[in-house]
């Protein structure tokens, strides 16, 4: 009315003018993320994957590729299968976290980065296994996880979370008294075999 | 007069060879021949538009970064800040990607007209350079027409606006150039009456004079005017509270859809280098041109000081207000800002007649004459705010009933 409200609107422009930017600029600051963050590059222990799939069966899309092939070893413990491949398309992922909630033996967890831009398609497909021996799995994200909150565990500190210590406690299947083998050499030698036939 | 600048002279009587008493200048002998007299008129000349031309085009192109760097800082954001140092190469960055756009022509396109439209848009823009007083002494020209030289040629703009949406054959750019006929035209009506009051205090049509006769700013004597000229102002240069020409949200980008390239650039560059050249004009005729309160800076600063602080307004008022229907601008300019314009003109009228003897004003005369203006303009306003409410439903559907 009488043009007061346009002066009222121009001092409010005029004091966001002499306030600071509320931006945050982005490569050089960023802004605080929650522990809780679903990010790319999942998190994945071999040593508590048993190979159920049960990520592949309730994942949405599909994405996650599991191949099995029956265990010879270590059946009376309940090692009945052995991974040769555990791949998930992240191009397709919409990062529900299904495949987390549903993991029963706490193998699977979010990751917590989100700069993984690719120029291929074929880069965009995580292979966890050969991850995992990259030692690229350091920083799981705690969501959907209660035990690492309640280590105080902060994704982006950088420090990396052993798979034993991954777990819930009240979980007794894979106990830390679990034989230690030789991952690497055991692999290794079964894709060997697979490739030459 | 152009030989009375300085930069002129210094160059004219560089090169000049011949009689002092023609050119007025102190040596007999300069660099060039004396068969080639004629030359130094010239080149001097030309030196001078081609330095003011681009002082004024880079100015443009610093005002769309200003511009944007701005409105950023208005929405709470930091705005673009990667070229360079702050983002100040931003311009240079936008001009080598439209440099290197393809240069396409439409199919339905009336070709020489399409082409020549951005030329024509950005000529009135330069020319009007020409008359602007930028500091005591350094104007290229003091036209005894200036002001009405400044307003119609500006006024140019929209025949390049219609010639733009018409010759494009796109219905968008078609309906953003009927309305930038329709809403210049009728916001050059109360512009140029509003500085008819001006016109009357001075009782010339030159800058320089209008400057000369501000013993107080014309802001204060003629505050109905300085709104009326503000507001047409942005009207007439389609910014923000009255874009109904290039309205995004609903004809994409109005009469230059069609334009890629270049030939886009150049219809940018107009516009922004038109806010400057409307800024410089409010500053000659409403915030006393070049005098400042200080001597000891030079008065092309004072000068290019108040452009950048209306430019500086006009980004606020952009920064700001939402854009009208193309009716509410149209009823705005005849029912509201055209009455108020001829109240203006009547009351300084009669404040000539009672004050001025033999056309001049002592300062306690034009004192008098802002305080009658202020609470005439004040009344004024409210009176037609209140007639532009019951008339044209500004409020009335949204009126909140308890
Ligand atoms: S987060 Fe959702 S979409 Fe992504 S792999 Fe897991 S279940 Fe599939
Ligand atoms: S990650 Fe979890 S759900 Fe998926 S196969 Fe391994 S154990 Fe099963």
């Amino acid at each position: 009315m009488y043009g007061l409200g346009i002066v009222k609107g121009l001092l409010v422009t005029l004091k966001n003018f002499v306030r600071k930017p509320a931006t945050i600029n982005y490569p050089e600051q960023r802004a605080p993320q929650h522990s809780r963050f679903r990010g790319e590059e999942f998190a994945w222990y071999e040593e508590r994957c048993t190979g159920c799939a049960s990520c592949a069966k309730f994942c949405p899309l599909g994405i996650i590729h599991i191949e099995t092939s029956p265990s010879e070893a270590n059946i009376p413990e309940g090692d009945s299968y052995k991974l040769e491949a555990f791949d998930i398309d992240i191009a397709r992922c919409m990062f529900c976290g299904f495949c987390v909630e549903v993991c029963p033996y706490d193998a699977l967890f979010m990751g917590s980065g989100f700069e993984e831009a690719q120029y291929s398609r074929q880069d965009l497909v995580l292979d966890k296994i050969k991850d995992q021996r990259e030692g690229k799995n350091k920083s799981p994200s705690t969501w959907f996880r209660p035990q690492l909150e309640a280590q105080k565990y902060i994704p982006l500190s950088g420090t990396e979370m052993k798979w034993d210590d991954a777990g819930r406690e009240e979980w007794t299947y894979h106990p830390t008294k679990r034989p230690k083998r030789d991952l690497l050499s055991w692999r290794n030698k079964n894709f060997k075999n697979k490739g030459e036939n | 007069m152009l030989s009375e600048n300085l930069w002129f002279h210094n160059i004219y009587c560089f090169l000049y060879t011949g009689d002092t008493a023609i050119s007025g200048c102190s040596n007999a002998t300069g660099l060039l021949p004396e068969s080639l007299n004629w030359m130094p008129y010239y080149i001097a000349g030309f030196s001078m538009v081609l330095v003011l031309i681009n002082i004024f085009m880079a100015f443009g192109a610093l005002y769309t970064y200003a511009e944007r760097r701005l409105i950023g800082r208005f929405q709470s954001r930091v705005g673009p800040n990667r070229a360079g140092p702050f983002g100040i190469l931003q311009p240079v960055a936008d001009g080598i990607k439209l440099l290197t756009k393809e240069s396409m022509i439409p199919d339905q396109a009336d070709k020489p007209v399409y082409n020549l439209a951005p030329i024509i848009m950005l000529i009135p823009v330069i020319l009007v350079v020409a008359v602007l007083p930028v500091g005591e002494g350094t104007f290229m020209t003091d036209l005894n027409i200036a002001l009405l030289f400044a307003i119609s040629i500006t006024a140019l703009t929209t025949i390049a606006i219609f010639m733009a949406g018409f010759s494009t054959g796109n219905r968008f750019a078609m309906l953003g150039a009927m309305r930038a006929v329709a809403q210049l035209i009728s916001y050059e009506v109360p512009v140029v009456l509003s500085t008819v009051g001006i016109i009357l205090l001075t009782g010339s049509l030159s800058l320089v004079d209008v400057v000369e006769a501000q013993a107080i700013p014309f802001i204060l004597v003629q505050p109905l005017a300085f709104l009326i000229f503000i507001i047409g102002g942005s009207a007439e240069m389609n910014r923000t509270p009255f874009d109904t020409v290039e309205a995004e949200s609903e004809l994409i980008a109005g009469y230059h859809i069609e334009y890629g390239g270049m030939k886009f650039a150049m219809f940018q560059l107009a516009e922004y280098a038109s806010v400057l050249i409307n800024s410089a004009v409010i500053t000659t005729l409403f915030l006393s041109g070049w005098e400042g309160p200080f001597s000891f800076i030079p008065s092309p600063i004072w000068f290019l000081l108040k452009m950048f602080f209306m430019a500086f307004c006009f980004i606020w008022i952009r920064a700001t207000l939402p854009r009208l229907r193309m009716d509410q601008v149209m009823s705005f300019a005849w029912k509201f800002l055209l009455p108020l314009s001829l109240i203006n003109i009547f009351v300084t009228a009669i404040e000539v007649l009672i004050f001025g003897v033999n056309g001049t004003f002592t300062q306690g005369d034009l004192w008098i004459i802002s305080g009658i203006n202020i609470i005439v303009s004040i009344i004024g306003i409210v009176i037609f705010s209140k007639i532009l409410e019951i008339d044209s439903g500004f409020n009335t559907q949204f009126k909140v009933t308890v």
